[in-house]
């Protein structure tokens, strides 16, 4: 159980590296939705079958694997747009910053006084990685529409860190914040359809004249 | 004690009822001034008391502030600077019934009050986070004062740079506070001799950050810039009140705090002897050059705290050379002349706003010919311009003259650099009293003497018997110190024995007793007196004729002709200042027999203020903006940076402990 939770953990942070070197849209979105549908599994796979697990399973899942992707994929089709052309930081260096932020919280986790039962797992650096990958997508891309999908993978993270408390973890509160991700795509989704008819252009760098 | 809080229970009362929505408008002016004189009379029984027990008594109460306590001590240095605090709070009260304008004064009253209490506060507290609070009440409370006339954009920008210069000060007195409470281990005074422990640098550094903090209030040379502006703003009672006691609040704080770091090294009397004769000399100098009475009035107390600095700076200095009857002299001229400065310089204040009153301008190019038109006033003014220039029979000449005695004596028996020092001072401190005469023959001569110079002038009237009775308080006070100069020596001598046991008990000995200056007084006094009397007798008897003016061959003399404020003073501007302080003018000089229309402009910033204050304020502005802006760029990215930088810094952190 444990060495398929660990394969599942590793393939994701794969799918982050992928995500920051890629530069078409279709492919982001899809590898995001992979990302998000494997770690729907993890709750189950970890803590073994029970209405709580399936639960948060089944849903995540469906908001993460089916239903955010088709809206951000709608959302594209809708402003047609097939890539991000000049990210801030050129993919390279961001594929290098996200190496050295996964060794990072590799190492980082490591000296953390973490209880026994967590200390060998996966669950932590890789939580924190991804975490950093969210931060990274956020701060080095210009079209709102990756600006979602940084909040996506950052979501994912907060997710792996939220598998180390699912027994503790009322159920309300996961659904919480999975259906407050849902909104947030809504509102992502309008807002940049908004943006795409009023400047013609997807790049938040026009949002800036509202500073003091 | 018991009558101290009886009177800021009626101070209290009277601030809270005063500013109520009344129907009539006289009965804020009732509630307000009758609260104020009431309370200023329990106040003033207090500080007697005080002054003749010379006993300290403490009072102490819980407070749920921490690292506060609600505690309170009135001792003879208390006391001593309680007692100008409440007589000119009460010629101020009286003053203001008729001064005040009627849609302003109930405001003022609640602002005036609160002043009186918080300035009786600080000069009691015995605890670090009450003096703070009882000082920020100070300050608060005399900048709405100062914004009393809040309709006038001039009024409002004198009020921000006072603000601006109370709270920096307050910055470096919190700064003292804290470290002061941590040597110590809390913020009683009572637990502050622990101070006196400290080694030297330390001491010193406090005691700069006393120098700064206070200094910004007292208008210690460099830091005096909020004065000359704020003053003139303020209601003319309210200048007295400000720069007759307010200013002494901060050299009693600069005092008390003293007392408590270790007997203190050379320097520290040198660097404020420094400052005192250069605040003096710049001070009158500035004062020589003012058209606005007020603000001459103002830079002549910049001058008068520079004499005061000066004598402690001595006091400090020779205290330190183990020179103890020199020290006694510095120390009784300090605090005496700290008296006396607040009673002739808010009968000075009090007139000049009666002048005001009555001819309505505060340009004394405006005034003219009032002692004509407002008999008493004058003769009170020129009581105080006596008293301020040191001149017999009035009080300004005794605390002066501890102070030439303590340099001379200084010059004398001290050897080497010691003795050139007190020497040179001597004769720098002389210009300065030669400076004052200037100053106050300009201020009579040309407002009060000579033909009205403006028809609003020629119209002025005489002010009532409210304000009239306040100076007179003033002005017999004044004269009262200059007939009985012992008695200001006892007074300062319950102060002095707080500060300087070994110097204050020589006090009472024979060769520092001026009882025969006291006798001069009274024999100079009677003279003029008989003088007076005898000239009005032979104009009664009719045998004086009565002539015009003299008017240097013109056949037809009009004011425009007589000397104007700025020609007065033209000879000392261009024969004595040195460049920094000559003021812009465009000159008007004529030329050639008939010469064109020409206009003369004139004005006298305060030069520290316009070429070393604003710059540097504008710049740190300036350059704060532009570093804003690098920061707040506007940039979703940049901030989402900034927030990912912060987690990651945070988390190390977290960790790291």
């Amino acid at each position: 159980m444990d060495n398929t939770v660990n394969f599942l953990l590793l393939l994701v942070i794969l799918l982050n590296f992928f995500i920051l070197g890629s530069s078409r849209l279709v492919s982001c979105i899809r590898t995001v939705a992979i990302q998000g549908g494997m770690l729907s599994l993890l709750p189950v796979l970890a803590h073994g079958f029970s209405g709580h697990t399936l639960f948060l399973a089944a849903g995540a899942f469906l908001l993460k694997g089916i239903a955010i992707p088709f809206l951000l994929f709608k959302a594209i089709r809708q402003v047609r747009i097939r890539r991000e052309v000049e990210p801030l930081i050129g993919y390279v260096p961001t594929l290098i910053l996200g190496t050295l932020a996964t060794a990072g919280s590799f190492i980082f986790s490591d000296r953390l006084p973490l209880i026994a039962e967590h200390s060998q797992s996966l669950f932590v650096p890789v939580g924190l990685a991804t975490l950093a990958t969210g931060f990274l997508m956020l701060i080095t891309r210009r079209k709102a529409i990756t600006q979602a999908l940084g909040y996506l993978i950052f979501e994912n993270g907060i997710f792996v860190f939220g598998m180390l408390l699912t027994e503790a973890m009322p159920l309300m509160v996961e659904t919480g914040v999975l259906l407050d991700l849902l909104v947030a795509v809504f509102v992502m989704a309008i807002v940049m359809h908004q943006i795409n008819r009023e400047f013609s252009t997807m790049n938040i760098d026009k949002l800036s004249s509202l500073k003091e | 004690m018991n009558f101290l809080f009886l009177s800021w229970l009626l101070l209290g009362l009277g601030a809270c009822t005063a500013s109520l929505p009344w129907r009539s408008s006289k009965i804020p002016a009732i509630l307000g001034g009758g609260s104020a004189v009431l309370g200023c009379l329990s106040g003033l029984i207090a500080a007697g008391q005080g002054l003749i027990a010379g006993k300290a008594e403490t009072f102490s109460l819980p407070w749920s502030m921490p690292g506060g306590s609600f505690s309170l001590r009135l001792d003879g240095l208390s006391a001593f600077f309680l007692l100008p605090l409440f007589i000119v709070g009460l010629a101020g009260a009286v003053y203001a019934t008729e001064y005040m304008q009627k849609e302003k004064a109930p405001l003022h009253w609640t602002w005036y009050n609160f002043l009186l209490v918080s300035m009786a506060m600080v000069v009691t507290a015995a605890n670090g986070l009450l003096f703070l609070f009882a000082w920020e009440c100070m300050s608060l409370t005399s900048f709405f004062l100062v914004i009393t006339e809040f309709n006038l954009a001039e009024a409002v920008a004198a009020g921000w740079t006072y603000l601006l210069a109370t709270h920096l000060g307050a910055a470096f007195l919190f700064a003292f506070f804290l470290t002061a409470g941590a040597f110590s281990g809390s913020l009683d005074f009572s637990s502050f001799h622990l101070l006196g422990k400290l080694s030297v640098p330390v001491a010193s550094a406090l005691f700069l950050l006393l120098l700064v903090g206070f200094g910004s209030k007292a208008g210690i040379f460099p830091f005096h810039v909020w004065l000359p502006d704020a003053h003139p703003a303020a209601p003319s009672h309210v200048s007295a009140i400000m720069s007759g006691v307010m200013v002494k609040t901060a050299i009693y704080g600069l005092l008390r705090m003293c007392s408590f770091l270790p007997v203190s090294p050379v320097w520290w009397g040198g660097l404020l002897m420094a400052l005192g004769i250069i605040g003096a000399l710049f001070g009158i100098a500035m004062a020589a050059l003012q058209r606005d009475v007020k603000r001459g009035l103002a830079y002549s107390t910049v001058e008068n705290v520079g004499i005061i600095i000066l004598a402690l700076g001595f006091w400090m200095q020779s205290r330190a050379a183990g020179q103890h009857l020199i020290a006694a002299l510095a120390l009784a001229g300090a605090l005496i002349h700290l008296l006396n400065h607040t009673l002739f310089k808010s009968l000075l204040f009090l007139g000049a706003g009666s002048l005001i009153h009555g001819s309505g301008s505060r340009n004394l190019n405006h005034m003219g010919g009032l002692m004509r038109r407002m008999p008493v006033t004058s003769l009170l003014i020129v009581c105080g311009g006596m008293a301020i220039s040191a001149l017999p029979p009035f009080n300004g000449l005794v605390g002066e003259w501890f102070i030439y005695r303590a340099l001379l004596g200084g010059g004398s028996t001290l050897s080497g650099l010691g003795g050139f020092f007190p020497a040179a001072l001597l004769g720098l401190l002389a210009l300065v009293g030669g400076m004052v005469i200037i100053v106050m023959t300009r201020i009579i001569g040309i407002a009060l003497a000579g033909s009205p110079r403006s028809p609003e002038a020629a119209q002025a009237h005489e002010a009532g018997w409210p304000m009239l009775s306040a100076m007179t308080v003033m002005a017999l006070l004044c004269l009262a110190g200059g007939l009985a100069p012992v008695l200001l020596l006892r007074v300062a001598g319950q102060a002095g024995v707080l500060l300087d046991p070994d110097s204050a008990n020589l006090f009472a000995g024979q060769d520092i007793n001026p009882w025969w200056l006291g006798m001069m007084a009274f024999m100079l006094l009677g003279s003029l007196l008989a003088a007076f009397s005898f000239s009005r007798w032979r104009q009664r008897r009719g045998t004086v004729a009565a002539a015009n003016t003299w008017g240097c061959g013109f056949a037809f003399p009009a004011s425009r002709m007589a000397y104007s404020a700025e020609s007065y003073t033209e000879l000392a501007q261009s024969g004595m200042f040195c460049s920094c302080l000559i003021p812009e003018s465009k000159d008007g000089q004529t030329v050639g027999y008939f010469p064109l229309i020409r206009s003369f402009v004139f004005t006298a910033p305060d030069p520290l203020l316009e070429k070393f204050f604003r710059p540097l304020f504008q710049w740190t502005a300036g350059y704060c903006r532009r570093c804003c802006c690098r920061l707040q760029s506007g940039n979703l990215h940049i901030y989402l940076f900034y927030v990912f930088s912060a987690t990651i810094l945070l988390l190390f952190w977290a960790w790291q402990r």
